[in-house]
């Protein structure tokens, strides 16, 4: 009934306005961004073709390379913590009580609200005199005057803004540690009490081994989003201390749109894409072979 | 021994807890001290005295508060018709049809997953001012889609790739179109991910933040989380209205949190689906 050409035609039909729309709003703005990235273009003045100059200007350009070495330490700093934490947790609430799933179900919350409005959150709880965390390390006497938290020292904000991020997101890896521990086949973890395996060998030698998969996507999605770092830095250091805090994705926009410099800007978000592209086909191999 | 263990984990598990809503807890606190007490430094933990000042400040602020929230909420609706008008008879299509160089066809439907769309928006501006899209609730509702739709399609293919082919065949035995088949067949069996997916583009429209902040650059077309970005360093008084910024969070933080736990199942479901593709 649908193999005839007719039923291509149909089948072209619905297929349409998800094609056009793609290519209109995802694949052409792709193609202007390549061709972008070979001029210089400042709004005001037409572009003129300047061949790779751009992208040569990006490799000397010491302001870059600050927001590449930022952006990097940020994510060596808080994937660790995202991925070691996430699967605690994980470990801690994957049995199915009352308990563990309500506190499944909290530390998801934080998930689903806005990185902006979270990162505004933060922004008055780090505040140094405002914030309730100065606060209450007064009170406990772990410091002794208020930390300048935010946008006064470049690693005191990442620590700062790493705890706010983790904060938000931890509850998405734990989730997905759950699913997989869950997976586990429990013949598997019979036979291993059987052998007289200790709680944590069990751990070490069982789960961790059998959930590896999942550990290394989870480790790769969040690689990739604190490499598209933005919302958390724009909201709560703006950058401070002069651009010092200022991410990849904070770098292209301060140049396409305070700084008009539409070319430079492109150059620089080719360079981001490509990075990208790099983590996302490791994360689409993973995920396709786990599936054979 | 083991009961020890047992109470541990009990007690870890009350702390971890605490933890995780202590922060929402204090901001929603915050946001119902008098407007002294919210301006007050140090700060206290809990409120001494109870008043709606800092929702009343915000529902004033610049263009006043309902301006903000029907912007947040048009452009989050408009995303999610988009969003299910393209990709559900798209995925019908790809899970039904055969349609040459289909495979094809899917990797450019799924092009936006491995181009971020945060390295696209230099250009996606300029086009945008080009045809009149800047500073317009359809053209931010535009680019969310853009963001959303692979997951979108990605989802709603495999649920109608699902469904068993007897229940379409019997449609057409009866002489019912493809359209027809697609009206009573399909899109009643795949209700939970087309519920799936309306959500997920409700969230990221709702939560989006440097696409809202670059397309947007009248006021008067913000979105609650850049009003109240820009509420944090635009001040009357000399110094941030905390009271208010923490109204605005919590104001923003109650449909999240509400949609999450009315469709759990959904955000469980389709996070997995998400991220293990």
């Amino acid at each position: 009934m649908r193999h005839g050409s007719r039923g291509r035609l149909v089948g072209f039909a619905y297929l349409a306005p998800a094609l056009l729309f793609v290519l209109a709003f995802t694949a052409y703005p792709l193609v202007q961004m390549a061709w972008m990235s070979l001029h210089d273009w400042s709004l005001i003045t037409p572009p003129t073709f300047v061949g790779l100059a751009n992208y040569e200007r990006a490799f000397a350009d010491s302001q870059f390379w600050v927001s590449v070495r930022f952006t990097l330490l940020y994510t060596v700093l808080i994937t660790p913590c995202l991925i070691i934490g996430g699967y605690l947790l994980a470990l801690l609430t994957a049995r199915n009580t009352v308990l563990r799933r309500v506190t499944r179900t909290v530390v998801f919350v934080p998930v689903v609200i806005g990185l902006g409005v979270s990162s505004l959150l933060w922004y008055w709880l780090f505040s140094a005199d405002f914030g309730l965390v100065n606060r209450a390390l007064l009170d406990l006497g772990v410091i002794d005057k208020p930390v300048l938290w935010l946008g006064v020292d470049a690693g005191v904000s990442s620590v700062a803004i790493s705890a706010s991020v983790i904060w938000k997101v931890i509850g998405f890896g734990m989730i997905l540690f759950v699913a997989a521990i869950q997976a586990v086949p429990s013949e598997v973890i019979e036979a291993a009490l059987v052998d007289g395996v200790s709680h944590r060998q069990r751990i070490t030698r069982v789960i961790l081994p059998l959930t590896m998969r999942t550990v290394l996507l989870v480790t790769l999605l969040s690689v990739i989003g604190s490499l598209l770092a933005f919302d958390q830095f724009y909201i709560m250091t703006a950058g401070q201390p002069g651009n010092e805090t200022a991410t990849s994705v904070f770098y292209i926009y301060l140049n396409s749109f305070p700084y008009l410099k539409l070319g430079y800007g492109a150059a620089l978000s080719m360079i981001l894409a490509v990075t990208i592209l790099v983590f996302t086909v490791i994360q689409l191999f993973l995920t396709r072979r786990s599936h054979q | 021994m083991k009961r020890r263990g047992r109470y541990l984990a009990g007690a870890v598990c009350l702390a971890v807890c605490t933890v995780m809503l202590m922060p929402l807890a204090m901001s929603v606190l915050a946001s119902v001290k008098p407007t002294k007490e919210a301006a007050a430094s140090p700060p206290t933990y809990i409120p001494h005295g109870f008043s709606f000042d800092s929702y009343q400040r915000l529902w004033n602020y610049q263009e006043g508060l309902p301006v903000y929230l029907a912007n947040s909420l048009g452009t989050a609706v408009l995303a999610i018709v988009l969003t299910l008008v393209l990709t559900v008879p798209a995925g019908y299509a790809l899970a039904r049809f055969p349609i040459p160089f289909k495979e094809v066809i899917f990797v450019v439907l799924l092009l936006a997953l491995i181009i971020p769309y945060q390295a696209l928006l230099t250009p996606m501006f300029l086009m945008f001012a080009k045809i009149g899209l800047t500073n317009s609730l359809l053209g931010l509702a535009i680019l969310h889609t853009a963001i959303q739709l692979p997951f979108s399609l990605y989802v709603l293919r495999n649920s109608f790739s699902a469904i068993p082919r007897e229940l379409e065949e019997a449609a057409i035995m009866d002489g019912s179109s493809s359209w027809e088949a697609l009206r009573w067949v399909f899109i009643p069996s795949a209700m939970p991910a087309i519920v799936t997916t309306a959500l997920f583009a409700f969230v990221t429209s709702w939560n989006e933040f440097l696409g809202a902040l670059v397309m947007m650059s009248r006021s008067s077309t913000f979105t609650l989380p850049l009003i109240l970005a820009t509420s944090r360093t635009e001040t009357s008084l000399g110094g941030t209205d905390w009271g208010m910024l923490q109204a605005g969070v919590t104001i923003s933080i109650i449909p999240c949190v509400l949609v999450y736990f009315l469709l759990q199942r959904y955000y469980v479901s389709g996070l997995m689906s998400g991220a293990i593709k």
